[in-house]
């Protein structure tokens, strides 16, 4: 059962993925990346892991996929001409690849079943936040405050 | 008992499939959630449409349809008559994939939204426990959808209501979240049915322990009523599609049943949206004095839905349609730091002891804030006689 699910889902994800990279509108591409980002988010369903594979769907695609599709439509556009293959592209690619490998393959794999681990509440989330990774939490936010009243200057009206 | 017959009944179907294997089992449960909802809330939807138009006319010193069947009341049938044998036409233009697929992912995620509010006792669709992250993350696939009918129709009504509707709904969801933030910190919990749980009993035996009786739930609850009425994109927010600027925004190039099909949507994401404010303020399917108990449970849910879905075409009835820049300013500079008050407010009411004192101690927190807010937005110089700069 969790076998096929995920042979689907990976099927799903990749094939969401390169239509993502090879489809010539832009559109086309983000709307093929959501459902990459769907299949990620089955993936961590398929885990277990129910929390975060809500965010994922919540943050990719309520946000970051409007986001894309907002800038797509808000800026100069110059889709017909061909650039050619993108080299800067494919070696930065290549790059996050092989370092996500690295890491994977590093990794100890684990062989505990889902049962044993204790189910993750929002409570336990929010006190782990809030103790251990305050700091990378506030960090987080601080940025995020920066973005924004960055965004602001950008748009503001200039005053005469 | 009365108030557990459909889940009895549900155990008894299941009854017949005894000896199969558990995913059989597991499925055809599934299935008759599925069917159950589908049922009650087309019913619901085909009901609403004729009484809104019903309600309508009646404020608008009107008869509204009564032609088809006793009151009118067969005017969806006809409409549903009308809308299937309707020529369906697709832009030569439009991108036909795109096009075609919008309306069944925005129908879609309306529907998925619907399925984990309790309505009553054991009577939770799927019951998830981070039920309120998921409806969240399903309604903001939403905007995808409006997007996806904007773009596709290569119209450029279409995709200026598209833009309209995708910003006024990215502002709103603002305070619509930080709303139920309040919610879920007090109870500590995402499900649905906790946060009902939590919501049972009564002060003195007469005032019930619902969220909307304390001062930050009342605000959380209008605030949140307010973000629902944007989300859904109604009177008096529903610039997206104001037909005397843009035609019908996102839906103009839709025909027959798609348009149909958008229509639906747009109500089952107002079911929704009330249906989880009943869950979240108003005590879900609790009764409202413990010695109306014996009343079932999911027939309190349908009462509360029924008054908040009157009190939306009530206001469809009464308010003028923003202007954009109105709705925009409103969110960010009203209802977001009212949002952050509530979330301070019930964080007081906590610590507080949950108790009288408490209680005063976050209504004067939320009352300094809207006081400040006030004075500093300016509110009495907008209600001053207008002044036209070019029409005079």
């Amino acid at each position: 059962m969790n076998t096929v699910a995920f042979a689907a889902i990976a099927i799903l994800t990749l094939a969401g993925a390169l239509a993502a990279a090879t489809l010539p509108k832009l559109i086309h591409a983000t709307l093929c990346l959501v459902v990459a980002f769907l299949g990620v988010a089955g993936f961590f369903f398929l885990l277990g892991a129910e929390f975060v594979g809500l965010v994922q769907v919540f943050v990719y695609i309520g946000a970051v996929a409007v986001l894309i599709v907002f800038t797509i439509l808000l800026t100069r556009r110059d889709l017909e001409k061909d650039h050619g293959f993108n080299w800067g592209g494919a070696v930065l690619a290549i790059a996050v690849f092989s370092g996500l490998m690295a890491a994977i393959l590093k990794t100890p794999i684990l062989f505990t079943s889902a049962s044993q681990v204790p189910a993750l509440t929002v409570k336990r989330i929010g006190e782990v936040l809030m103790t251990d990774f305050v700091w990378p939490l506030q960090c987080v936010g601080l940025l995020l405050t920066a973005a924004l009243i960055g965004a602001l200057v950008l748009v503001m009206e200039e005053k005469r | 008992m009365i108030d557990q017959f459909f889940i009895q009944t549900k155990q008894w179907l299941l009854s017949w499939l005894s000896g199969a294997p558990d995913w059989v089992i597991q499925i055809a449960s599934a299935l008759i959630n599925i069917f159950a909802l589908l049922g009650v809330f087309l019913t619901l939807f085909a009901l609403i449409s004729v009484l809104e138009r019903k309600i309508l006319g009646r404020m608008q010193n009107r008869y509204g349809p009564n032609r088809v069947g006793p009151f009118g009341l067969f005017q969806p049938v006809a409409d549903g008559i009308k809308m299937l044998i309707k020529e369906d036409i697709v832009p030569v233009r439009a991108d036909k994939i795109v096009h075609f697929l919008a309306p069944i992912l925005i129908a879609a995620t309306a529907i998925l939204a619907l399925g984990v509010i309790p309505y009553g006792r054991n009577m939770t669709p799927f019951a998830i426990d981070g039920g309120i992250l998921f409806f969240f993350a399903v309604g903001s696939t939403t905007e995808l959808a409006v997007f996806m009918a904007g773009w596709g129709s290569n119209n450029k009504f279409s995709m200026l209501g598209a833009m309209r509707a995708i910003a006024q709904m990215v502002s709103y969801e603002l305070p619509l979240i930080i709303t139920t933030l309040p919610v879920v910190m007090v109870v500590g919990s995402l499900s649905p049915d906790a946060i009902v749980a939590a919501q049972g009993g009564y002060f003195f035996g007469v005032i019930p322990h619902w969220f909307v009786t304390t001062p930050w739930g009342a605000t959380a609850f209008i605030l949140f009523f307010v973000s629902g009425l944007v989300e859904s994109n109604r009177t008096p927010f529903d610039v997206p599609e104001g037909e005397s600027e843009i035609v019908a925004g996102h839906m103009t190039e839709y025909s027959g049943f798609k348009y149909a099909t958008f229509f639906m949507a747009e109500y089952f994401g107002m079911f929704a949206i009330s249906g989880l404010a009943v869950t979240l303020f108003l005590g879900g399917w609790q009764a409202p004095f413990a010695w109306l108990q014996f009343v079932p449970s999911y027939v309190w849910f349908f009462v509360k839905l029924s008054i908040l879905l009157f009190v939306y075409i009530w206001i469809r009835g009464t308010l003028p349609r923003t202007r954009v820049d109105q709705v925009m300013n409103f969110a960010w500079k009203f209802m977001l730091p009212m949002a952050f008050t509530c979330v301070i407010a019930a964080a007081v009411w906590h610590y507080g002891g949950r108790g009288m004192a408490g209680w005063f101690w976050s209504l004067a927190v939320i009352a300094v804030v809207y006081i400040a807010l006030s004075i500093l937005l300016d509110t009495r110089k907008k209600f001053a006689p207008r002044t036209y700069r070019f029409a005079e």
